[in-house]
């Protein structure tokens, strides 16, 4: 090889710069306090993988990680179907569709603690409006003492924020589809369910896989909504991976046992993402 | 097998068309006749896929009527008509196997399933789809795509018509061929009746017993390939059908006789006929039948050569003949140079006259028989 196509490795250098500053060190350095235990900056001590030990046998953990599994799964069973649904039942051409698509693009502007605290209000039985209305039918509603009505509120208010992002994805992929396909359905006799089963959803897989895949990684990370919202209470029951871990590593000052959880919190979002993209690909493959 | 009739069939995409030229079909009355294949020829905007749309019921006509065998079918959903549809692009439903989606309309249709799988195995094997059946729909190619979608339509064995949108558009030319065969065999087996549009006049020729030319919303002419071809009635079919098209020269009555060019003919007792009308006339004729020749008066027609293209085979020279223009087909040997004077000899058996834009009816001596 000669010297000049050697040289070429330096136009590499800015990007490896680059992701060593913002993931490799940052990442590196949560690993080198994972393996510590320290009192201060000069009082510390290897410790190994005795943090992680702990950690997998910890049952506030392993309550969060349930918690957070329920809460995701949840969110997209309900927010996918619906976002579809309402796709499908939006206007497809005219002035009407500007309109309906600002509407719905709306929540998806919104700050992530100002929609906690919008909620926080509209969810109160006292002053605000849906927990008012709520109230007036009877029930006695109140998010934070009743670990139900707690959950209810967080994710309906989820639902609230997120489910346009699947709406839009999935307006577009219907728009893209081209007309033939529902003429010729038409002429084949499908009936609405199958043109939705065979044209349709095998056409919004693309987009719908992405929106999934965003969805989810988004719902594991959830955080200043439910802090403003809730605060994971009550007790713990709404405190998901996010909280769990704000509490150690800001509350408890547990640097060392902080930053295991955080790389544990990393790896369980990498390996549920991927499995989940995994098995998405797959039974399109194989569809 | 169905007879297919239109009557005084009009269409707008206006909700109040007010001008004729409102409308993208004006006033068809057609017979489509049972177990032939016929072309919808016509330029893009003619008018051709409005009238399929109409006959598959996407479309609802907003005056007149169709018929199937006297039934009327006029406001009936594509649903609830026996006709398919072939489209442009190749349009399968993909998660389906190749033998998934050749049984889909049936399965909707309620048919039961062993006659299914029957029906299925017959007409796959006349698609030369059976090796494929059990394969995904999705790999494969656009030309394999197109066999199912027409599949999908002779599936169906109540099916009055076939009804194919310029099909072959997306198809390598090289597998074109072979579609074309496939589509002459299945009509030739299964006598569907296949109504096939195309812009292409090769395809039209070579696919159809009937060919139906369309131009700006009106059927021109419907014929036989050769009949479009020898006696076009109009002349846009003149133009748009062979190639080079027909030479159009404007021509003029002087007593007895056509001036053309700077030719005189002898009208056989026709003047009257020919004074009767006040559009302005024309002078058709296919550059098939013209030649070259001595000057003989009163039979050939002087002009100067203008250019000459070589088609291996044979040659066009084209000849200014006054003012206008005409091309004539000629053999490879026959000696030609631009700037040349020559005469162009008509056979007088294909030599007709237009009024306006339509043929004026001459009897067929009127221009003597002899050569």
């Amino acid at each position: 090889m000669s010297e000049i196509n050697n040289r070429a490795w330096f136009l590499v250098l800015p990007v490896l710069v680059i992701v060593a500053f913002n993931a490799i060190i940052p990442m590196m350095t949560m690993v080198n306090y994972s393996v510590q235990d320290i009192f201060g900056p000069d009082n510390r001590y290897f410790v190994g993988l005795e943090w992680y030990k702990e950690l997998l046998g910890d049952v506030e953990l392993r309550n969060a990680l349930r918690r957070q599994v329920t809460f995701s799964s949840l969110v997209l069973l309900i927010q996918v179907p619906l976002g579809i649904l309402i796709a499908l039942t939006l206007p497809q051409k005219g002035k009407s569709v500007a309109f309906c698509l600002i509407i719905l693009g709306l929540p998806l502007l919104m700050p992530w603690n100002v929609v906690g605290v919008m909620w926080q209000i509209f969810a109160r039985a006292d002053i605000g409006l849906g927990g008012a209305a709520i109230a007036a039918l009877g029930i006695d509603f109140n998010y934070s003492r009743d670990v139900l009505d707690a959950w209810f509120t967080i994710v309906v208010m989820d639902v609230w924020h997120w489910t346009s992002l699947i709406v839009l994805l999935a307006y577009s992929g219907l728009r893209a589809i081209d007309p033939a396909f529902y003429r010729a359905a038409q002429i084949d006799g499908a009936s609405r369910w199958q043109v939705f089963r065979f044209v349709e959803l095998p056409k919004l897989a693309g987009v719908l896989t992405i929106g999934i895949m965003l969805r989810l990684m988004d719902s594991l990370m959830i955080y200043s909504e439910l802090v403003v919202l809730t605060g994971g209470g009550p007790g713990s029951s709404t405190s998901f991976l996010s909280q769990t871990l704000v509490k150690k590593a800001i509350g408890q000052f547990d640097l060392g046992p902080a930053a295991s959880f955080s790389i544990i919190y990393f790896m369980i979002i990498v390996t549920l993402c991927f499995v989940f993209f995994r098995s998405i690909t797959r039974a399109q493959e194989g569809e | 097998m169905t007879e297919i009739q239109m009557k005084n069939l009009r269409h707008s995409y206006y909700p109040n068309p007010k001008t004729e030229d409102d409308y993208a079909l004006k006033s068809v009355d057609l017979t489509w006749e049972e177990g032939l294949a016929y072309a919808l020829l016509g330029p893009s905007g003619s008018g051709k896929t409005t009238m399929l749309n109409i006959l598959s019921g996407l479309l609802t006509a907003s005056e007149g009527q169709v018929l199937f065998d006297g039934r009327d079918v006029t406001r009936l959903d594509a649903r609830d008509r026996n006709i398919a549809q072939v489209f442009q692009f190749p349009v399968i439903y993909e998660t389906m196997t190749v033998g998934e989606n050749l049984a889909f309309p049936l399965k909707t249709r309620k048919v039961p399933a062993a006659q299914i799988k029957d029906r299925v195995g017959f007409i796959a094997e006349e698609l030369g789809l059976t090796a494929l059946l059990g394969r995904k729909a999705r790999g494969l190619s656009a030309e394999q795509k197109q066999r199912i979608s027409l599949g999908r339509g002779l599936v169906r064995e109540d099916v009055a018509a076939i009804l194919l949108d310029e099909p072959l558009t997306v198809i390598d030319p090289a597998e074109k061929m072979a579609l074309r065969r496939t589509l002459k065999s299945v009509q030739l087996h299964l006598g569907v009746k296949l109504i096939y549009v195309t812009h292409d006049q090769h395809e039209a020729m070579t696919l159809a017993d009937r060919v139906v030319v369309m131009d700006d919303g009106e059927v021109v002419q419907v014929g036989s390939p050769e009949e479009l071809f020898e006696n076009p009635a109009h002349k846009f079919v003149g133009y748009f059908i062979g190639t080079p098209g027909m030479n159009f020269v404007d021509c003029a009555l002087d007593g007895s006789d056509l001036v053309v060019g700077n030719a005189r003919f002898a009208l056989n007792g026709a003047v009257q006929t020919l004074a009767g009308t006040s559009k302005p006339l024309s002078f058709g004729i296919r550059p098939d039948f013209l030649s070259l020749s001595e000057a003989r008066p009163g039979r050939t027609i002087p002009g100067t050569v203008t250019r000459v293209e070589n088609h291996g085979d044979e040659q066009i020279i084209a000849v200014d003949v006054g003012g206008a223009q005409m091309l004539a087909r000629v053999e490879d040997h026959v000696r030609a140079r631009a700037g040349e004077n020559v005469h162009l000899n008509p056979d007088p058996q294909a030599m007709r006259v237009f009024a306006g834009q339509r043929v004026v009816d001459l009897p067929r001596n009127t221009f003597g028989d002899l050569t």
